[in-house]
């Protein structure tokens, strides 16, 4: 798709594409480009030496237990996280497309979590939570449940999946709540004279219309289950205990923390960008009709 | 009209104040823990009421900081923030709209390669490219500089791309229209463009504010020093010490000082935020 009115001008174009071009070169290229490369070399312990060791890093690491240990974990969690706050913001969205009274005040009061930066929602969830003093874990040791986050990994991973999936539902909601808008009344009501009940409704009607919203949005949710909850993880277990709740993310950053390995490191990140690269391709392959506002 | 029974209705209520009674808890819970005694929760006895230590607690946290090691005043954080946030933001705007405006409105050569170059860069977040982008930074000597915070940032294509879809989308007509009026390529930008993009700038804007004040690993890898903390890294590094030592009280109060400039915005200019939420994940 191409303008016809245009103007003419030879150099005017560059610098206005000057800005942007220099930053992505300078932030995004060249970094990207660096770490395929860098995926490549072997570097000495005393980083006085590189040789080229071609797939190396890469065999080494899908060799290695413990990555494919975080690959599936990073699995697990961003399903759990994105089924379990994709559900409850459903069911909201639902009940606050009806018409109700307030219903403007309901969605103030669901959406603002969006904005708590993932560390505050990591603290504010440790903190609730918290073994020794948190409100909540009196409450669970009443139920005789042995609540130690600390030293338990299971329990350290659920509570990451809660925290990561309360921050995503105000996300959610607000996407179903406009898919849900988006269905036009007179199906429902044609569904209601065929002497359709409202769960029945929901199910053969709602829901199927819904799937594209829903489709979306269980992508997007795993790509925010990859990336942002770095800054929950890290708040809340850094990783541990063990390495119960180390994602993939939160791995090439330890990883490359304490310096050891710089060319696994980098590859690593190499197959995240694959993941990435891969997610989007099939948000952009099966979404491209998103969502209809 | 679909009929809804009584029922229905009451049900529908109750459920969506319970959802809101789950999403509000934890805020809740940091509220009543900012204003009462760190002795009392450490010791697992805190109320489910507020105390009477506020005023203190909050002075303490915005002008002195904790007590422990990384004694920073929060206020010079959020300050900290503040900036890196308005940096992104602007920043992003700035150079997405002029460069959508050249790839629109100019036909040159590699125009389509240089659409390419930056539509890609959607794919990757920091997070994949955190130390080749760190050791670039290192090298220019950016670290602990608030251009070091946001510059790599800044490099992303939605803003690009969401002023590209709107140009696309305004009439032919008012470029001649400004063209017979012997308007340059400047003063059409300037009088015509940047007008009718106000709506939208205001929507992108609202979301990258948001996004880059609550940015974490960046900052956190190329910040050193006290001083240049933002609060988000601040806070992390409150709960570091050993647990008994944690005055959760000033804890509570940075996460929520932490969450009300972001809230704020997302309560108060709601509709916009809701429109750039929309818009830039299309």
């Amino acid at each position: 798709m191409q303008k016809q009115a245009i103007f003419q001008s030879k150099l005017l174009p560059y610098a206005l594409v000057a800005p942007q071009l220099a930053i992505v070169l300078i932030f995004f290229y060249w970094p990207a480009v660096q770490a395929v490369i860098q995926s490549f070399l072997l570097q000495d312990a005393f980083g006085l030496s590189t040789s080229f060791v071609w797939f190396e890093n890469y065999l080494d690491l899908f060799k290695e237990p413990a990555y494919f240990a975080a690959i599936v974990r990073t699995f697990v969690f961003s399903f759990a996280i994105a089924v379990s706050s994709l559900s409850f913001a459903l069911l909201l969205a639902v009940m606050a497309d009806k018409p109700l009274r307030g219903s403007t005040l309901y969605r103030t009061l669901l959406i603002w979590p969006y904005a708590v930066a993932p560390p505050v929602v990591g603290v504010l969830w440790v903190f609730m939570l918290h073994p020794s003093l948190g409100v909540l874990s009196r409450y669970l040791r009443a139920m005789g449940i042995d609540w130690n986050p600390l030293l338990d990994g299971d329990q350290a991973a659920a509570l990451i999946i809660l925290a990561a999936a309360w921050k995503q539902i105000s996300y959610n909601f607000l996407f179903f709540l406009a898919g849900l808008q988006s269905i036009p009344k007179s199906v429902i009501e044609a569904a209601a004279i065929d002497g359709a009940r409202p769960m029945r409704r929901f199910w053969t009607v709602i829901f199927p219309l819904l799937s594209p919203t829903i489709f979306f949005l269980l992508v997007i949710n795993i790509v925010y289950a990859f990336f942002d909850t770095f800054g929950i993880i890290d708040t809340m277990t850094r990783g541990g205990p063990g390495k119960a709740t180390e994602t993939l993310v939160y791995k090439v950053y330890t990883d490359g923390l304490l310096g050891g390995n710089l060319g696994s490191s980098a590859a690593q990140s190499v197959i995240l960008m694959v993941i990435v690269v891969m997610l989007t391709a099939i948000q952009f392959r099966f979404v491209e009709r998103k969502v209809t506002y | 009209m679909v009929e809804e029974e009584g029922f229905q209705r009451y049900l529908a209520h109750v459920i969506l104040w319970i959802g809101i009674a789950i999403v509000a808890f934890p805020v809740y819970l940091a509220l009543v823990a900012s204003t009462q005694d760190n002795a009392v929760i450490a010791n697992g006895q805190m109320s489910l009421l507020p105390g009477g230590h506020f005023l203190q607690t909050y002075y303490q946290t915005l002008f002195v900081g904790t007590s422990g090691s990384t004694r920073e005043p929060v206020l010079h954080m959020m300050l900290n923030s503040l900036i890196m946030a308005l940096l992104i933001a602007v920043g992003k705007i700035a150079i997405s709209i002029i460069s959508a405006y050249a790839i629109v409105y100019f036909r040159f050569p590699f125009r389509m390669a240089i659409f390419w170059i930056i539509f890609i860069t959607l794919m990757l977040p920091v997070e994949v490219r955190i130390y080749p982008t760190y050791k670039i930074v290192a090298d220019l000597h950016l670290l602990d500089s608030y251009a070091g915070l946001s510059l790599p940032l800044i490099a992303s294509a939605t803003a690009t791309l969401l002023f590209r879809q709107f140009f696309m989308t305004v009439p032919d007509e008012l470029l001649e229209a400004s063209r017979i009026d012997g308007a340059g390529p400047f003063r059409f930008f300037w009088d015509t463009l940047l007008p009718l993009s106000r709506t939208n700038m205001a929507a992108l804007f609202v979301i990258l504010f948001i996004l880059g004040w609550n940015q974490y690993l960046w900052p956190l890898l190329i910040t050193t020093r006290d001083d240049m903390q933002t609060i988000q890294v601040g806070i992390r590094k409150m709960i570091t010490t050993t647990d008994a030592l944690t005055e959760w009280p000033i804890v509570m109060a940075t996460a929520l000082l932490a969450m009300l400039p972001p809230v704020f915005v997302v309560v108060v200019m709601q509709k916009l935020f809701v429109r750039g939420l929309v818009e830039t994940e299309k």
